[in-house]
């Protein structure tokens, strides 16, 4: 079987139909094809909840950061039950209602404050460092035509934020041991270590 | 000795060179570039075969012609001899190549382990990558790994180089000594958020990027300006990628089925009222070449002539810009000489050498 396609330097050159080519052609453009479809992908069509977040990526960053300051202050809770009883259940509720803000995919080393609260961990090729240079004219992805480029998207919703130049930072490779398990209360378990270092530093020095 | 060339070892050619002061690699690349010569690059069109003798003549049109080859890793995830391979053959020769790192098809364990084995193998520049998604390929089934990304990538290199040490902190008792590169694509959207990528990309470990396709000059012009401004010409040094096209078909085909590469309709209109719309495409080439050359911080040019591997000679040299320099060409020694004298009496006279002969001659 082999078909023809037009060579880049004019003259036609004879290839073989492969798998992908079949599937391919066997839908137009706009459906549903499963060689387009990178494994990531959740079933949705719609994005107008992540979409939302990204908007109000200002408001989001100004809760966050109340939200932050709350789990701090419930630390000695957190410690009195043991970080890794209240692990479950608050893994539960940060899946569920970062799942419906951000389409969250539980990496577990949350950086949305980095990214104008654009979870990059949606883009098809899991970049946290900015967009890849196949970004479509529309600013639509390479991967998946129909969504809009999580960077695209990032860049527009850090624009707003206080902190939004975070997005210039350097990000560390994904460790991959940390998914599936609650930034939330990394986050906090880290901050109040720091807390508990520079009080013991000055109180050492006072 | 007949030919010494400026950058190579006299001790021979597949030999890294002695590092200069300053330099971080060994290679003739950063010599050119960082000497603020006109940088000419190509690339080699990967072959689909197990022969070393595809890679060597597909590398000698480019003989005396570009500054350095690079190898590409599966460009547009389409299956091809793998950049380790290319370099290996092409280090052998005397070659300088850029080896070529995407993200897509292996993970950090993998790719640090081939940075050490291509620096062993004499590869001075590494271009690290994202790669394109595995849809747009010839295998669309394929697990795309993407377990680190280009910046981690270029951040990854550059601690194994600076730090002497694997990403877990582990030591190296040699370290790689890297040109560390990196892609941009100035005409994608989000525009303004391009230039600080580059940023990203310089503070991550990047020393010189190659750009996609520029076929849009003023958009590229307006990039530059903003990336003077930041003040990253003087910390990185930028190729621009420019390419011929064969056909406004091509061109047409190209734009919608490439992602990334912006094609203005001006030059499909120019194209098009070509009478030999090849040779227009080589011209378009040039006079491109010609105005991105004149843009202050263009340091070089890449050029990709996928397919058209042997109009890159005529580009260059139509253009100027190597302004009577030579880049590094493979030539004839006076050993290769010998060599190849011995061979041919041995292959063409008639002798007859037995053992038993050879001991009546030496009675």
């Amino acid at each position: 079987m082999s078909e023809t396609v037009p060579g880049k330097d004019g003259p036609r050159i004879t290839q073989p139909v492969t798998q992908a080519t079949l599937v391919k052609k066997a839908a137009p453009k706009s459906d549903y094809k499963p060689a387009d479809v990178s494994p990531q992908r959740r079933v949705q069509r719609s994005f107008a909840v992540r979409l939302w977040s990204i908007r109000h990526s200002r408001l989001l960053e100004w809760f966050y950061s109340r939200f932050a300051d709350m789990f701090l202050l419930l630390h000695p809770l957190w410690k009195g039950i043991g970080y890794n009883r209240v692990e479950g259940p608050i893994k539960f509720v940060e899946k569920r209602v970062k799942g419906f803000m951000f389409d969250c995919r539980m990496c577990g080393q949350c950086i949305l404050s980095s990214t104008g609260m654009s979870c990059p961990m949606n883009c098809p090729k899991q970049l946290r460092n900015g967009p890849c240079g196949g970004v479509r004219a529309n600013g639509n992805c390479e991967v998946e035509p129909d969504m809009p480029c999580v960077w695209v998207k990032a860049w527009e919703g850090s624009r707003n934020m206080v902190h939004g130049d975070k997005i210039l930072d350097v990000q560390k490779p994904v460790d991959q041991s940390l998914r599936e398990t609650s930034a939330w209360l990394r986050v906090t378990a880290q901050a109040a270590a720091a807390r508990e270092a520079a009080n013991a530093k000055t109180g050492a020095s006072a | 000795m007949i030919g010494r060339q400026r950058d190579e070892n006299p001790a021979g050619i597949h030999l890294p060179l002695e590092p200069l002061p300053g330099h971080t690699s060994r290679g003739r690349l950063e010599r050119v570039l960082r000497r603020g010569e006109f940088a000419v690059t190509t690339e080699l069109n990967p072959p689909d075969s197990a022969d070393p003798e595809d890679v060597y003549n597909r590398a000698k049109i480019f003989d005396g012609w570009v500054d350095a080859i690079n190898a590409v890793d599966a460009s547009g995830a389409n299956c091809h001899m793998s950049s380790v391979g290319i370099c290996a053959l092409l280090t052998r020769m005397g070659y300088a190549p850029i080896m070529q790192i995407a993200c897509r098809d292996r993970n950090r364990i993998a790719i640090q382990g081939d940075v050490l084995g291509g620096a062993a193998m004499g590869v001075a520049n590494m271009l690290c990558l994202t790669g394109d998604g595995v849809q747009a390929g010839d295998q669309p089934g394929a697990k795309p790994v993407f377990d680190l990304d280009c910046m981690s990538l270029l951040e990854t290199c550059r601690i194994m180089r600076d730090n002497g040490k694997f990403l877990s902190g582990r030591k190296l008792t040699t370290p790689p000594q890297l040109f560390l590169g990196a892609a941009i694509n100035p005409f994608a959207p989000p525009i303004d958020f391009r230039p600080h990528r580059l940023g990203k990309k310089i503070a991550a470990g990047a020393q010189f990027v190659q750009s996609q396709y520029c076929f849009d000059v003023p958009m590229f012009r307006t990039y530059m300006q903003k990336v003077r401004d930041l003040g990253f010409t003087e910390k990185c040094f930028i190729l621009c990628g420019v390419g011929p096209l064969a056909s406004a078909k091509t061109a047409k085909w190209i734009r919608s089925n490439v992602p990334g590469i912006h094609i203005p309709d001006a030059i499909i209109t120019r194209l098009e009222g070509a009478q030999d719309q090849k040779k227009e495409g080589k011209q378009l080439c040039i006079d491109i070449i010609n105005e991105v050359k004149e843009i202050s911080g263009v340091s070089g040019v890449h050029v990709m002539a996928y397919r058209q591997e042997e109009y890159v000679a005529e580009i260059v040299d139509e253009s100027g810009v190597l302004k009577g320099r030579q880049p590094w060409k493979r030539e004839i020694r006076r050993d290769d000489q010998m060599v190849a004298d011995r061979l041919d009496r041995i292959l063409h006279d008639d002798i007859t050498e037995t053992q038993v002969d050879m001991v009546k001659t030496a009675h």
